[in-house]
């Protein structure tokens, strides 16, 4: 088994509005090996921006962490210091956003926003970091890079963009690589060629990758372990095998059901019931219990704990520790 | 994946059969409660009210609001009445202190054995009750600040939107004449049009001799030129309401253009009307007590704060409290109205909302 | 199957807008360059495509969102025009992509679904009115206690059954749904998904289903025409495309979809077109796709293919497949 890069330890985080307190994230625990690439997968509200955001400390004013711990190679990052903490979001830590248009400064060019990146991170005169510049440009496949450098951002196109944010990320060398809804506001064919972008550099790199996103589709084909979040808690987590061919949370069941695929033309579709959670209404239980179809009286109080289902494929389901505790009654009788 | 946090399936723990038998439905759905439901106008007040400086500026305004009407009730003298003993004027009343009475007064009340209305305020040089001259001057600012924003109000509100929701040519002249009125210097357009007024109802009578050529000028002046900041700011609003989906969905409903203004783009244009309104009365007061202090506001004996603090000006050495008062009557109108506009903003503006 | 009297036929439809490019001078921007398709009653027709493609002016320029260039428009045989619009809006309605933005947040529930009602006068008393509008909600799935509150205290699947209870308060025959479900989470794709197809079971309507969801298009539509930079390239029934795509862009296009299954997308091999969508502004001389395209030959830039039929009802534009 490779070195855990990264380790989240029941983490807390909440934002104080003018409705209440929201608590977004509720006890989300999981680690990221060095390389491997990581899906964390759920609709609006789930918390998977804020579990994101939440590692490289870059919430909105009105939040914090409140509970937790976040191990970066056995170091407590929640601990570090402002200075340190930016040397870690540069140099450790890489995030690109959904919107490349919002995430580049629409006043400077192309090559100055990518070469203070390049001088901020690392230790390279202009001339290199020029040099340095242009080969992170090639290595995100965009053509002339030379004349590239010299474009403002809203000369390129969406994908475009994309792809320099891509480069600006990684032009640190960071070990990790945060994606937030990257290709959310891309086009399809666009999509395809950014996500295999990122699968390339991975290759080439080596950094670990956490992907988070709404798309079952892309996951499927990014990721090597996957975590499913409803209402700011971890449903489920394993291998994308386990997540795809297993499911082990009514939540997952659901979702897997509830996409059309192309040989289900002539059948209706199985939707998940209700409406998404409000964070401003937790129910006690837990989060998924009103739009669960085999929700228990149990649900509805108690917060399940983890299960491990598989080596390595954990969820978050009472119907599991019933079955479990039935197929132990029969044992033993 | 490795296990950090190891969980077995808790064999051991006692179950309760009954708690894992499947929940009715109606069960589930307790636990789906809507969020109680508020108006756009609940929800904004709320949050007025928990904006303490916004809070503070309405009970400063009340409070001032309060004075100037029920002041002129109980106290006994006029705005322009000179104060008489035996049918003389009072010589011993000029430019009194504070609550201090004029020696003819002492000696009336010491003859009568009657207790005297006080001068709050003291009196001017005219002998005249200040403190009931800075009520009725008080009265002239806001209104005039009141009515001015209201001129600004209905021109700016109907220009802005017909420009903004035509569009296309009629938008571009409209806005190019906004941009020529822009341009006129405003004091100069003040003191030109109290000169041709003044001739023009020199001989009338009403509220208009009252309040003085200049007053009335100083309306026209807000009526010709402060509403273009107004008719720029709805306009763009509307231009950026209009962009809405739902207003598609209107027209593609075959919803009219009179009844699309109505119903779907002036309501979600409020807000930043009902701002810049509440931003305006200030300026508005602040001008005409500006133009009052240089001499080109309301017409004497009628006092307003700004002709208040000008005729102070002069004894300013002798007797500075006549300075302080309508100067600070000023500052706390014009600061409590602009910090009441900026919680307004804050509570009306959907994009700040968390 | 061809007996049927088609409900919409458009013909040649363009829709150019003008472009200032300054100095009072315009260019046009060609964003539907010649649109032609048929839809019977009850039929849903998928049409896909990336964004700026035109699919969106398509659906707007047949309500006369936007006033049409060019083209012919028969509504069940009838030419529709500026003067028979008004009428006609009773029959055609639209539901919109963006739950949150196409609702009017100073409105309530019960006033949103009612304007329709409004304005075509069809009720005779408030009581009438209540009544159509609570039993549109019941067909929607909305609880009616819910009449008297705000758009904004809704999620967005229950927002967009206000908007599709809105387009159905005049009894429409064909609906022109501009990505009713991209805004959505993916468990609420599927509910409001299976009530368009529920809708089009009991009351007979048909779509014209706008998105860029390859798999929610497949599964809701009977025919699917794919649009590059605003023409048709490919239109044929939902299942022959998906299995035999013709046109270049069209292969690409279904190869890029991400299959939410590790094996199948792992296994997959992608065709994905080199490079960029050029500007609709500087749309490339003849076949528009032919910048990105592998066959492209010089014919390609001289000459804008037409649709031909291929086999039964499935229409290509191009030279080389």
């Amino acid at each position: 088994m490779s070195e855990k890069i990264l380790d989240v330890r029941n983490l807390h985080t909440s934002f104080t509005t003018d409705a209440g307190e929201v608590r977004a994230v509720n006890g989300v625990s999981f680690n990221l090996e060095e390389g491997k690439s990581l899906g964390i997968v759920g609709e609006s509200g789930s918390g998977k921006s804020v579990t994101a955001y939440s590692i490289l400390q870059i919430l909105t004013d009105n939040g914090r962490v409140t509970d937790g711990e976040i191990l970066f190679k056995g170091e407590n990052i929640l601990k570090y210091t402002p200075a340190q903490m930016r040397q870690f979001r540069g140099k450790k830590c890489s995030i690109i956003f959904q919107d490349p248009m919002t995430s580049l400064n629409p006043t400077f060019t192309i090559g100055n926003q990518l070469m203070e990146a390049i001088l901020l991170h690392t230790d390279r005169n202009k001339e290199q970091a020029r040099e340095r510049a242009e080969e992170m440009l090639n290595l995100v496949g965009v053509n002339e890079p030379k004349r590239r450098l010299k474009q403002y951002p809203h000369e390129l196109s969406g994908g475009m963009r994309q792809r320099i944010m891509i480069a600006m990320a990684l032009a640190s060398e960071p070990d990790i690589l945060i994606a937030d809804e990257p290709t959310t506001a891309l086009d399809v064919t666009i999509q395809a060629q950014i996500l295999e972008l990122m699968q390339e550099l991975q290759k080439k790199i080596g950094m670990a990758i956490i992907m988070v996103t709404h798309d079952l589709g892309v996951i499927a084909g990014m990721c090597d372990e996957i975590i499913v979040m409803y209402g700011g808690r971890v449903c489920e987590r394993g291998s994308a095998e386990d997540i795809f061919y297993g499911p082990a949370h009514e939540y997952t069941k659901g979702l897997l059901r509830s996409i059309p695929s192309v040989s289900t033309k002539y059948e209706k579709l199985i939707p998940i019931a209700g409406t998404p959670i409000n964070l401003l209404n937790m129910p006690k239980g837990c989060a998924f219990c009103s739009r669960c179809d085999s929700a228990l009286k149990i649900c509805l109080d108690q917060v399940p704990e983890e299960q491990l289902v598989s080596p390595g494929h954990y969820a978050s389901c009472w119907l599991n520790v019933k079955k479990q505790a039935e197929e132990a009654g029969e044992a033993q009788a | 994946m490795s296990d950090t946090t190891p969980k077995k399936a808790p064999f051991s723990m006692q179950i309760d059969p009954a708690l894992f038998e499947p929940a009715t439905a109606e069960e589930k759905k307790q636990q789906e409660v809507m969020s109680e439901s508020t108006t756009f106008l609940k929800d904004s007040m709320k949050k007025l009210m928990r904006n303490p400086l916004a809070v503070f500026s309405i009970v400063v305004l009340a409070f001032i609001l309060i004075v100037i009407i029920v002041a002129p009730l109980v106290v006994p003298y006029g705005y322009s009445e000179i104060l008489k003993y035996n049918g003389m004027k009072d010589k011993t009343a000029m430019n009194l202190a504070p609550f201090q009475y004029s020696a003819n007064e002492q000696k009336y009340m010491a003859e009568n054995g009657v207790t005297l209305f006080p001068h709050i305020f003291g009196t001017d040089e005219l002998s005249r009750d200040y403190f009931i001259r800075v009520v009725y001057g008080t009265r002239v600012s806001l209104a005039v600040g009141f009515f001015a924003s209201l001129i600004v109000l209905v021109i700016g509100v109907l220009y802005g939107s017909i420009s903004g929701y035509c569009g296309g040519r009629v938008d571009l002249i409209m806005m190019r004449i906004v941009d020529v009125i822009y341009s006129l210097p405003d004091m100069l357009v003040i003191i030109l049009l109290s000169v041709v007024l003044k001739e023009l109802l020199d001989g009338s009578k009403g509220i208009i001799a009252r309040l003085g050529t200049n007053m009335v000028s100083i309306f026209i002046v807000f009526g010709m030129l402060y509403w273009v900041g107004m008719a720029r700011l709805v306009r763009g609003q509307i231009l950026s309401v209009k962009e809405n989906e739902y207003v598609l969905a209107a027209k593609s409903i075959g919803t009219s253009s009179p009844r699309i203004i109505r119903r779907h783009i002036l309501p979600n244009c409020l807000s930043v009307i009902i701002i810049t309104t509440a931003l305006q009365i200030p300026s508005a007061i602040f001008t005409e007590s500006f133009l009052s202090f240089i001499g080109l506001g309301v017409a004497a004996p009628m006092p307003s704060l700004g002709s208040l603090a000008n005729a102070a000006r002069q004894g300013m050495q002798s007797y500075p409290y006549k300075l302080m008062f309508p100067a600070l009557m000023i500052c706390l109108i014009v600061l409590a109205l602009n910090l009441l506009g900026d919680g307004l903003r804050d509570a009306l503006d959907p994009k700040l909302r968390k | 199957m061809s007996d049927t009297k088609p409900l919409v036929d458009v013909r040649d439809l363009k829709e150019y807008f003008p472009i200032h490019t300054g100095w009072g001078r315009t260019l046009p921007l060609k964003a539907v360059d010649g649109v032609s398709f048929t839809i019977k009653p009850g039929e849903t027709l998928g049409l896909v495509g990336e964004s700026g493609c035109g699919k969106t002016t398509v659906g707007r320029t047949l309500l006369h969102l936007y006033k049409p260039t060019g083209g012919e428009f028969y509504f069940d045989g009838e030419l529709v025009t500026e003067k028979n619009m008004p009428s006609l809006r009773k029959q055609m309605q639209m539901v919109f992509q963006d739950p949150y933005s196409s609702l009017n947040p100073r409105m309530t529930v019960e006033d949103i679904i009612g304007e329709p009602l409004d304005v075509h006068h069809l009720y005779s008393g408030r009581a009438e009115r209540r009544e159509k509008i609570l039993s549109l909600m019941e067909t929607v799935g909305l609880n009616a206690e819910h009449a008297t509150r705000y758009a904004h205290e809704f999620s967005g699947g229950q927002r967009q059954r206000i908007g599709i209870a809105r387009a159905l308060a005049v009894n429409p025959r064909f609906i022109v749904c501009d990505e009713p479900v991209s805004a959505l989470d993916v468990s609420i794709q599927a509910q409001v998904v299976n009530m368009f197809e529920d809708l089009r079971e009991k009351l007979g309507v048909a779509y014209l289903f706008i998105a860029h969801d390859l798999l929610i298009v497949h599964h809701i539509s009977d025919r699917i025409a794919v649009m590059y930079l605003g023409r048709i390239v490919e239109i044929a029934d939902a299942n022959e495309l998906n299995n035999n795509p013709i046109h270049p862009y069209s292969i690409s296009l279904l190869s890029a979809v991400p299959i939410p299954d590790p094996r199948i997308a792992r296994s997959k091999q992608r065709i994905i077109p080199e490079g960029e969508i050029p500007s609709p502004l500087h749309k490339p001389s003849g076949c528009a796709f032919r910048t990105r395209c592998p066959y492209a030959t010089e014919r390609c830039a001289a000459e804008c293919p037409e649709l031909t039929e291929r086999s039964d009802g499935h229409l290509v534009a191009c030279f080389n497949k």
